[in-house]
């Protein structure tokens, strides 16, 4: 697409920027500020805070030609209006001219200054935002040196009003600027704060119940331009000034966020140094300037007094406390013993060079790379994925997006983020799901299909097959086929892993078949429910539909950063009768409780490593925390196979996730040239972020640290699809009247990474299955029900949800409970 | 004048009723518009007349409504009824006596410019009249003068009414169509104008009832006819409103032109007696100060002439006199209460500033003030002007500037004693 330029003056400085551009964001690419608190580059403009005016001329043209009046010097006449004009609300236009430093224009900014000031309570030194406050900062530049303001005339308001639990309002601070309740409504469709009153008692009220009933809150206290938005986490917790900042990546999802921990040692803390905030850290390939709430707020994991502190052994039939070497001693000889007949099964929380390192052991030992995971088909999202220079963040017209059996605002919040953007810029949305999510508005196509039906239906799109389906899909089916770009994600909704394999392959097959492969922005992308799980299938790990039965024979297992006694009870039968069972681990799992050997593990805080998102990019992280922080004897997971490698003569590094980058990079084609230095490259972004420009775009971090790699192309082709399909297992209905269960993935889970952080509480999931009433009645379900799993029954609560498709129980995951089928 | 052409129910008793009002002529002429004029020869002859917004913009009306652009649709048509401005009743007489008038008008104005659904959007304390109005429809549409393919055209219209809530800033346009689609009743930015992105996005003329009780008639007799009324550049008859120090306050309908002279002592009665005019707001609280002086009071009120020999916007023609009983400072500090009050605090100057105004005001009014705060209110006024979002901003402020310019003694006597 050609974007017409627009050539002005700014200051005398001539700009040339794309038309639309606005006079407040021309001049900033020109390295002229304007100072603004209403407009953020991210919103649209709306000229209420009357901060950026400007003197703006435009020149005269002649009617009859069309051509600008010449002056005697043979130079446009520029005619200037009576009043200043707001730059933030004026796209530029050819020949304007802009003054932004003359007497006029800086009078006007001390004006406006002052009257906001008037009714500002002045409490910087008290202020959480004080030390990276715009309205701080831009007094301090452009403001008047003192008010004529009586200052026992100012207006006191409530100063600790809970919006909701997570987020306070100062009233008294609040400037009225409405750029938290535009981002709500405008940007992620939670329009639950708004305005009430007006004129000076203007202010900001919750309508939702609970209060700012939003998974975006945080940040608006990122992009408040003064203290007035605070999160219950961080208030009154330190000054800006006083933490260290270190960068790191979200893991709670495929997203892979780029975020800051921010830290300090604190006296209460018996000197440690401690994690005050998470706050987000530009990337605008990824996660732009946001976070979710769960990225921001579900830290406090890795500060839990319940983590494991040292390394555990079964003596007696008790798990009793050991040193390293007894344990890795005792690993190494059952090891040894077990040769080949050995099982590592990793989760997607461990990191590329975790994963690396426990997949050399294993293979040096002849052993099964096993990956934990409720989805399949991450082999084919490393053929199909989106190649290098993809970017949600540029789709428009043009660009279509499948997404299939996903809630994608619960399941990758932020990729739902930039498709309801996308949509905004021109692109399509196809929607296919077996119920309501919140993409269905944003969708030019919504395609409904019973649970069960996901790979059938996406099969029905399928060229060789569209002409007989029904006129929905076919109106879909032409969509798709017709677009420049196609990007298929699928999720996890009501599926299981075989289910979600065979969603997978049937998904690619219609990126092949509509020749949508190895284009930028087309391909394949899959909802992983964990940050690295993409990572895990990179590095040669696999899921296994019969993990229970390869469990239960193994003469060791191995198990990293995964709980499957804890999720399904028949892993935990399979696992109690694994012949050795070691486990790597924060807390004292399920499948800890079980094992023979336990090691504590760290954090991704108190190290560093690489996660590989689910768009295939590699992001490092980097320790923010201290050696021998929280848990001084605890090691990075890399650690322990190298340490086990030692003594079997497996040479693995165990020192540096650095050097075993280089020895990833030199095994895996895909990762081929990736090395620390390249994963820390970094370009200017826009908007500028950060203390460095005042904070035009909040106090999300400015990007120091990486804007990480995106992993090799694959060969792609028709062969890739093998395997032939995968023929799923019918299972058998306990009782004419059972219910089928479907598991649902939702942000809020109960998981062991969300469950430490208490101010989320009220916001987890129950444990309980969600019923359609109509379906509960026809059922005879009361408030409890049978939940079947494998012969087995246990007692569930049923919540009735107007949501749930009928003749269904729906089951959230990561709640403690599992089952195929529900009875009364 | 002999004959009203706006407060016609003042000649011709129940013409509130509708068998009445189409009695004496009523609806002839929306029927003979719709079945044989063009949309466009309805607009140009309200161009032609010369026919200026009654709201107190005075925007020419035909002009206005040919801004509709004819690629998007569909069109609406708002009828502003949310009669806010201070010393301002016009537009509530026409409505309770002189319905159908006003919605013959809404009518052609939708025809004219193609609107198939209209509104008028009332101020909230006129929750009595919306009743009334929505009757009147009712009986329009059984009538068969609402509807759907009006006497037998392709041409259908329908007309819903919209309380307000009690708030000043929507009768700026853009916060009535904020307010009439649910919102929070605060101005947009402009541009674009209404004309081209208004009620739900589309194009929107918006009229005050007034300036809509003026086409009927103007569409029945002809521009020429119409021009036979007030002055070259404002003509027609204007409904102005007196209140404040007069003997006789109302509603009086004159052709535009008239002098403030004959309003205030031959229709007005004069001030009580043994007193003087000392100023006349000829805009409601909008209005700049005049000093009632001779020239003052021989000044014809038009567009025009109030506004190049006084300094002053005729607004509204919301004619307060201000006799010299009464002590400048104080109305002052009354204006700046009612803008504090009524601030919709979306932009900053005006939120903040009419704040800080009122505060200084209170001060000087209740005599607790130093000399230098007569300074300061200026000042912060001054600091006000042209940075306002919308015009409630502007307006905040020019009885401020002009009462102290003027009247500065009366400031000076505050703080003083």
């Amino acid at each position: 697409m050609v974007v017409k330029m627009v050539s002005l003056t700014i200051d005398g400085r001539a700009v040339a920027v794309p038309a639309g551009t606005l006079v407040v964001d021309a001049a900033k690419k020109a390295g002229i500020d304007i100072p603004v608190f209403c407009y953020h580059p991210k919103l649209d403009p709306v000229g209420m805070c009357r901060q950026c005016l400007v003197e703006i001329g435009r020149p005269l043209i002649d009617r009859a030609t069309n051509q600008f009046i010449l002056d005697a010097d043979g130079k446009p006449k520029i005619s200037f209006g009576p009043k200043l004009e707001t730059a933030c609300t004026t796209p530029v236009s050819e020949g304007m001219v802009v003054v932004t430093d003359s007497d006029k224009v800086v009078a006007a900014r001390k004006d406006v200054l002052e009257f906001i000031l008037t009714s500002h309570p002045l409490d910087c030194p008290i202020c959480d935002k004080g030390g990276e406050c715009p309205l701080q900062n831009l007094t301090m530049r452009y403001g008047p040196p003192v008010s004529r303001f009586l200052f026992d005339e100012k207006m006191h308001l409530a100063k600790h009003v809970p919006l909701g639990e997570l987020i306070y309002l100062d009233r008294e601070r609040c400037i009225q600027c409405g750029r938290c309740v535009r981002f709500q409504s405008e940007l992620v469709d939670d329009p639950v704060i708004g305005f009430s009153q007006r004129g000076r008692a203007l202010q900001i009220v919750t309508f939702s119940n609970p209060g700012f009933d939003s998974i975006w809150s945080g940040n608006t206290t990122d992009i408040c331009p003064v203290g007035a938005l605070t999160t219950a986490d961080f208030r009154f917790g330190a000054r800006p000034w006083e933490m260290n900042a270190s960068a790191s990546i979200c893991n709670h999802c495929a997203v892979g966020c780029n975020l800051t921990y921010n830290v300090r040692r604190e006296a209460k803390a018996g000197g440690k140094t401690v994690i005050k905030r998470v706050m987000p850290r530009q990337n605008e390939m990824v996660n732009e300037i946001w976070l979710c709430d769960k990225g921001r707020l579900a830290y406090h994991y890795m500060e839990s007094d319940q983590r494991l502190e040292q390394p555990l052994v079964r003596k007696g039939g008790e798990l009793v406390p050991a040193g390293w070497d007894e344990a890795l001693n005792l690993v190494t000889e059952k090891l040894r013993s077990a040769g080949n007949r050995m099982v590592m099964l990793v989760g997607g929380r461990l990191s590329n060079e975790d994963l690396f390192n426990l997949g050399e052991l294993t293979e040096a030992q002849g052993g099964q790379k096993l990956l934990y995971s409720y989805m399949g088909g991450g082999d084919l999202v490393s053929r199909f994925a989106p190649p290098k220079g993809s970017n949600l963040g540029e789709l428009g017209a043009g660009s279509v997006v499948l997404v299939v059996a996903c809630d994608l605002h619960q399941e990758a919040p932020l990729w739902w983020l930039r498709l309801k953007q996308a949509v905004k810029r021109g692109a399509k949305l196809i929607v296919a799901s077996a119920r309501p999510t919140r993409l269905d508005k944003f969708a030019t196509h919504v395609v409904r299909y019973a649970y069960g039906e996901e790979t059938r239906t996406v099969a029905a799109f399928l060229p060789v097959n569209v002409a007989g389906a029904p006129q929905v899909i076919q109106s879909a089916a032409k969509t798709l086929t017709e677009a420049e770009d196609l990007i298929v994600i699928y999720g996890s909704d009501g599926l299981y892993l075989e289910e979600s394999t065979a969603l997978a392959r049937t998904c690619a097959e219609l990126l092949l078949k509509t020749n949508h492969t190895g284009k930028v922005n087309s391909g394949l992308l899959a909802a992983w429910q964990n940050g690295n799980l993409q990572g895990g299938w990179e590095l040669g790990f696999r899921t296994v539909p019969d993990l229970a039965e390869r469990l239960e024979k193994a003469a060791l297992v191995w198990v990293a950063a995964a709980d499957p006694a804890g999720d399904d009870p028949a892993l935990a039968k399979a696992v109690r009768r694994t012949g050795f069972l070691v486990v790597q681990e924060l807390f004292l799992t399920e499948t800890a409780r079980m094992a023979d050997v336990v090691f504590p593990v760290l954090v991704n805080a108190e190290r560093e490593g690489s996660y590989t998102s689910g768009e295939r990019r590699v992001q490092r992280f980097y320790p923010a925390l201290p050696p021998k922080g929280i848990v001084p004897e605890a090691r990075p997971d890399f650690a322990i196979p190298a340490l086990v490698g030692e003594k079997l003569g497996i040479e693995l590094e165990d020192h540096s996730a650095a050097l075993v980058m280089e020895h990833i990079a030199a095994k895996f084609a895909a990762f081929a040239g990736i090395n620390y230095q390249r994963l820390a490259e970094v370009a200017e972004q826009w908007p500028p972020v950060g203390g460095s420009d005042l904070y035009y775009g909040g106090t999300s971090y400015l990007n120091r640290q990486g804007l990480g790699v995106t992993l090799s192309d694959v060969l792609q082709g028709e062969s890739l699809l093998n395997p032939a399909p995968i023929q799923t297992t019918q299972r058998q209905k306990p009782s004419a009247d059972a219910l089928p269960v479907y598991p649902i993935q939702l942000l809020y889970d109960r998981g062991t990474t969300i469950l430490p952080s208490a101010l989320l509480h009220e916001r987890l999931v129950q444990p309980a299955v969600w019923v359609h009433p109509t379906t509960a009645a026809e059922h005879k379900l009361q408030s409890k029900a049978r939940l079947i799993y494998e012969g087995e029954a246990v007692e569930v609560a049923v919540l009735l949800s107007e949501q749930t498709p009928p003749k269904v129980a729906l089951l959230p995951r990561s709640v403690g409970l599992l089952g195929y089928w529900l009875e009364a | 004048m002999k004959e009203h052409i706006l407060l016609r129910h003042r000649d011709i008793p129940d013409l509130h009723r509708l068998e009445v009002y189409q009695k004496h002529g009523g609806f002839e002429t929306f029927r003979r518009a719709v079945t044989t004029l063009k949309p466009e020869e309805v607009l140009n002859e309200v161009k032609a007349s010369g026919l200026r917004g009654r709201g107190g913009a005075g925007f020419p009306t035909g002009v206005k409504w040919s801004f509709l652009p004819n690629n998007l649709w569909p069109h609406y048509v708002v009828a502003n009824a949310d009669e806010s401005e201070p010393g301002t009743f016009k537009d509530r007489e026409i409505l309770e006596s002189n319905p159908y008038q006003f919605l013959e008008g809404l009518m052609l104005a939708s025809y004219a410019v193609q609107a198939n659904l209209s509104y008028v959007y009332l101020r909230g304390e006129f929750w009595q009249i919306a009743r009334h109005l929505d009757a009147c429809i009712a009986e329009l549409e059984a009538a068969g003068l609402l509807g759907e393919h009006l006497f037998g055209t392709d041409y259908s219209l329908r007309i819903y009414t919209h309380l307000g809530a009690g708030a000043y800033i929507c009768g700026e346009e853009t916060a009535l169509l904020e307010s009439l689609e649910g919102k929070l009743g605060q101005p947009r930015l402009r541009p674009p104008f209404p004309a081209v992105y208004g009620l739900f996005g589309k194009p929107t003329v918006i009229n005050n009832v007034e300036t809509l009780a003026n086409v009927p008639p103007i569409v029945e007799r002809g521009a020429s006819w119409y021009r036979t009324y007030g002055t070259e550049k404002s003509p027609g008859v204007k409904i102005f409103c007196l209140s404040g120090c007069v003997n006789h306050p109302g509603n009086y309908e004159l052709p535009l032109g008239t002098t403030f002279r004959e309003l205030i002592f031959e229709y007005g009665g004069g001030v009580p007696a043994g007193r003087k005019v000392k100023a006349i707001m000829a805009a409601g609280a909008s209005s700049s100060l005049i000093a009632a002086d001779e020239n003052a009071l021989d000044t014809p009120m038009d567009y025009e002439s109030v506004q190049e020999k006084l300094g002053a916007p005729l607004g509204s023609a919301s004619v307060i006199v201000i006799d010299d009983s009464v002590n400048i400072a104080w109305l002052v500090s009354k204006t700046i209460e009612f803008f504090k009050h009524e601030s919709c605090g979306k932009c900053t100057p005006c939120r903040e500033g009419t704040f800080w105004m009122n505060r200084i005001a209170q001060r000087i009014e209740h005599g607790k003030s130093a000399p230098e705060d007569v300074q300061l209110l200026e000042a912060v006024a001054s600091q006000i002007q042209n940075k306002c979002l919308c015009a409630l901003g502007e307006f905040s402020i020019m009885a401020v500037l002009s009462g102290i310019q003027k009247f500065r003694t009366d400031f000076e006597a505050k703080v003083n004693g």
